[in-house]
């Protein structure tokens, strides 16, 4: 972006943000929000305790387990509702109940169903970010040139063929796209399975430093977690770039 | 079938070539549109045979029924003997928009048949070398669809057909969504591919020149009732040299014969 003249590098608005949050903390308007200099001496005061490290562990694990099930099951899911028509008119009322779907109210019904574990957590990961990967793999498949499909039944392809060498990479800007916005809402499905189900990792984090008013702490983890959620979203938009060139021309 | 013959120019074989593949009573409805009704086509073994008519009359259709692509309504289509089920390997689909995986480089594009029809990576990437060399395309293998010239693409999706060495080449307008100057390049190199290679070719096209110019024999399609109204056989135009063949005075006389008979449906 350039303003008056001036060329400002990618993330300046962060930069205008972090300065206004910088002058609110220093007026001392709030206890809420601590200014931002001290939220980060935190940050690097937090980063090495053990506490912190183990809440990340947990965390990570719960939301890359919860991540890899919505892929492995949402991408198959999602291109054979694109492929067959009957599987669709079946499917698709529920997925798009789900994609709107309270689901944080679901979780205690889980918890009934499966526990308060890990499990749970990771299923209701799963439930945040399945459904708009099943819907955009779909509409992926759904969007793919016909005579690529007869051009592989004419070449004798079976349907596992189709489905792995034709569909797949045919929907594969979609299936991206769809998992960029699965894993967000993964990041928001594992903290609010750890705030609600068992008190483990950041959420147990998020929960001990509001209860205690420790305002800089909270911070420091949002930030940590904004960080790693922006970096994993921002590599998946780096892939989906990589495979625009032939969105154009399917 | 009828074969009306209306001028001297158009020689009928004396002999008659060995059948690769036949079309019997084929009628084919979408619906409530009839695009084909009790049509019989027969296409010698080794020659060109072109599919002419006005744009909807079926052309496309008949095609795919013989590559096996579509189901006909009724009767039933018939290649070296066999009746057809389904695609085969013995029919090959070169198609109008190309039909290239756009995520894949130009030679695992042309490997592609031979990828799903099981041949081993490395002997079925030394075949298609092969034929990347024949279409013109060496030194292209690494490159995507997207960095190629439509006529390149097209060169593309004849090698892959060419490479699973199919009895039948199924062609449709494979040539209409190229240029001009790289259209008369093609139609030699047909010429040239119909003489060399021992295969039975099917042709669509809309232009009555380029059916005259590339067939052994061009069957005319009319719309309602769908099926072939006449069939014409330049034979004599084949033992004449290609460079002066476009100003041959009897090319000239079968392309007027064509539009003649065109014409009324056009209007
Ligand atoms: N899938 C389909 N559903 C319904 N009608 C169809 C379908 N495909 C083709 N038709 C109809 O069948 C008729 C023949 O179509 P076809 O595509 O075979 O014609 P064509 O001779 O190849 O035309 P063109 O020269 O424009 O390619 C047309 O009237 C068309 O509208
Ligand atoms: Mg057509």
């Amino acid at each position: 972006m350039v303003v008056f003249g001036f060329r400002l590098p990618m993330m300046a608005s962060l930069l205008v943000w972090a300065l206004l949050w910088e002058i609110i903390g220093q007026l001392g308007l709030t206890f809420f929000v601590p200014p931002l200099s001290e939220v980060i001496v935190t940050l690097f005061g937090v980063l090495p305790t053990r506490a912190f490290q183990t809440a990340l562990y947990d965390t990570a694990y719960a939301f890359l387990a919860g991540v890899f099930f919505a892929v492995v099951i949402g991408i198959p899911v999602g291109i054979l509702m694109g492929k067959s028509r009957l599987l669709d008119e079946l499917l698709l009322p529920w997925v798009n109940i789900f994609l709107s779907a309270p689901l944080t109210a679901l979780v205690p019904v889980l918890m009934v169903l499966f526990g308060f574990g890990t499990k749970t957590i990771i299923i209701t990961t799963t439930l945040f970010a399945i459904w708009i990967i099943i819907l955009n793999s779909r509409a992926g498949v759904m969007q793919i040139n016909r005579s690529l499909i007869e051009m592989s039944r004419s070449f004798g392809a079976s349907q596992m063929d189709a489905l792995v060498k034709i569909y797949f990479w045919a929907a594969l800007p979609e299936i991206l796209g769809g998992v960029r916005i699965g894993v967000i809402r993964a990041v928001k499905g594992v903290i609010i399975g750890q705030l609600l189900i068992s008190i483990v990792g950041f959420g147990a984090l998020f929960e001990l430093y509001s209860a205690n008013f420790m305002m800089s702490h909270f911070w420091a983890v949002l930030i940590v977690l904004f960080a790693l959620a922006f970096s994993i979203s921002e590599f998946l938009a780096y892939l989906e770039r990589r495979v625009d060139y032939y969105a154009a021309s399917r | 079938m009828v074969m009306p013959q209306t001028d001297a120019a158009f020689r009928t074989d004396a002999v008659p070539a060995e059948v690769a593949v036949s079309a019997r009573n084929i009628s084919k409805t979408y619906g409530e549109v009839e695009a084909l009704k009790n049509l019989s086509l027969e296409f010698p073994r080794g020659q060109l045979t072109s599919l002419l008519g006005p744009s909807g009359c079926g052309k496309t259709t008949l095609l795919k029924i013989i590559a096996g692509l579509l189901e006909p309504t009724s009767g039933e289509i018939v290649v070296n003997g066999k009746p057809v089920k389904g695609p085969g390997p013995d029919r090959a689909f070169v198609f109008q928009d190309f039909a290239l995986l756009p995520w894949a480089n130009v030679l695992r594009n042309v490997a592609f048949g031979l990828e799903l029809r099981g041949v081993a990576k490395s002997e079925r990437e030394d075949i298609a070398e092969k034929y990347i060399k024949e279409v013109g395309l060496a030194g292209f293998e690494k490159s995507f669809p997207h960095e190629l010239s439509g006529g390149m693409r097209q060169r593309v999706g004849l090698a892959r057909a060419l490479s699973v060495d199919a009895d039948v080449l199924l062609m449709d307008e494979p040539f209409s969504a190229v240029d001009e100057q790289t259209r008369r390049k093609f139609q030699e190199d047909l010429l040239n591919l119909v003489k060399h290679e021992n295969k039975t070719f099917i042709f669509v096209t809309h232009s009555i020149e380029e059916a005259v110019y590339v067939s052994d024999q061009i069957a005319i399609l009319l719309p309602r009732p769908s099926r072939v109204s006449e069939i014409i056989r330049p034979t004599g135009l084949r033992d004449k040299d290609v460079d002066m063949l476009r100003r041959d005075p009897e090319y000239l006389d079968i392309v007027d014969q064509i539009w003649a008979s065109l014409r009324s449906y056009v209007e």
